[in-house]
């Protein structure tokens, strides 16, 4: 029997993949892809505790993360681009400016 | 039936988002991105089986068809040169793992010593129907306020996509 602990196991699992991706990747677009991941394990979350509590909230609010992070990924996107044109480039490494 | 398929897409959805963020064998963004399609779709098969079948089909639509073209199209058309394999900062790789191991493990922990599933049986019929009638009765004014957001969003992106971005 599945229970609630199995898909909240695989939401940790997954959003601790996401958070390596943000950590150890240093192109720009992988580390936006990171993000997603980490969103979508809230997702899961979100989806299990509605199920297994028996209230649709939870779903509600998951429509809502999708629709933000489609909102995010286009802003951000639109941001990376802007940011090549200037740079050149989408590593972290090159983006020092703000480095005092 | 439902535990295997449970096992199948899990395994699936977390092997994809390893190769996302890690993958052995190369460093293209391309891969990355085709490797998050697949993270998705199983995704929403871990969906359907918590019969959240409307943000299953919400969950293709969006992210495979929306999100990651998007992203696909913002690779290619930078063009970016496929970067030399820059040496990797030892310490730094062993403290960003150390640190993602503690946050992993820590919250497994919790979440197996807290018996927060206990005595808990699956209820909820995830039914399209009162997913939409609680989303335009309790939740409509949060909805209305999403479809301010995105306009915002997409004037941001108009914006900040001129030529002369000043």
């Amino acid at each position: 029997m599945i229970g609630l602990e199995h898909y909240l196991i695989v939401s940790a699992l997954l959003f601790s993949l996401g958070m390596m991706g943000v950590i150890l990747r240093r192109n720009l677009i992988v580390i936006y892809m990171g993000l997603e991941l980490m969103l979508n394990a809230a997702n899961l979350a979100l989806v299990a505790f509605s199920r297994f509590n028996n209230s649709m909230d939870g779903q509600v609010m998951v429509f809502f993360v999708i629709t933000v992070a489609a909102a995010e990924v286009a802003v951000g996107l639109a941001l990376i681009v802007a940011l090549y044109r200037k740079r050149q480039s989408t590593e972290v490494e090159d983006l020092t400016s703000l480095k005092l | 039936m439902e535990a295997l398929l449970f096992y199948i897409f899990a395994a699936l959805t977390l092997i994809c988002g390893l190769l996302v963020v890690a993958n052995p064998f190369t460093r293209n963004p391309v891969t990355s991105a085709m490797f998050l399609v697949c993270t998705i779709i199983s995704m929403a098969g871990l969906f359907v089986l918590l019969h959240a079948f409307f943000l299953a089909a919400v969950q293709v639509m969006v992210y495979a068809g929306a999100v990651i073209v998007l992203f696909l199209f913002v690779i290619m058309l930078l063009d970016i040169p496929s970067v030399e394999q820059r040496s990797f900062n030892l310490l730094g790789v062993g403290m960003g793992g150390l640190g993602l191991l503690a946050v992993g493990g820590i919250v497994i922990q919790t979440i197996l010593r807290s018996g927060i599933g206990q005595g808990k049986n699956p209820q909820l019929e995830g039914a399209t129907k009162e997913l939409g009638v609680t989303l335009f009765t309790e939740y409509v004014l949060a909805f209305e306020i999403m479809g301010v957001l995105l306009l915002v969003g997409m004037m941001g992106v108009i914006l900040l996509s001129k030529k002369d971005l000043k």
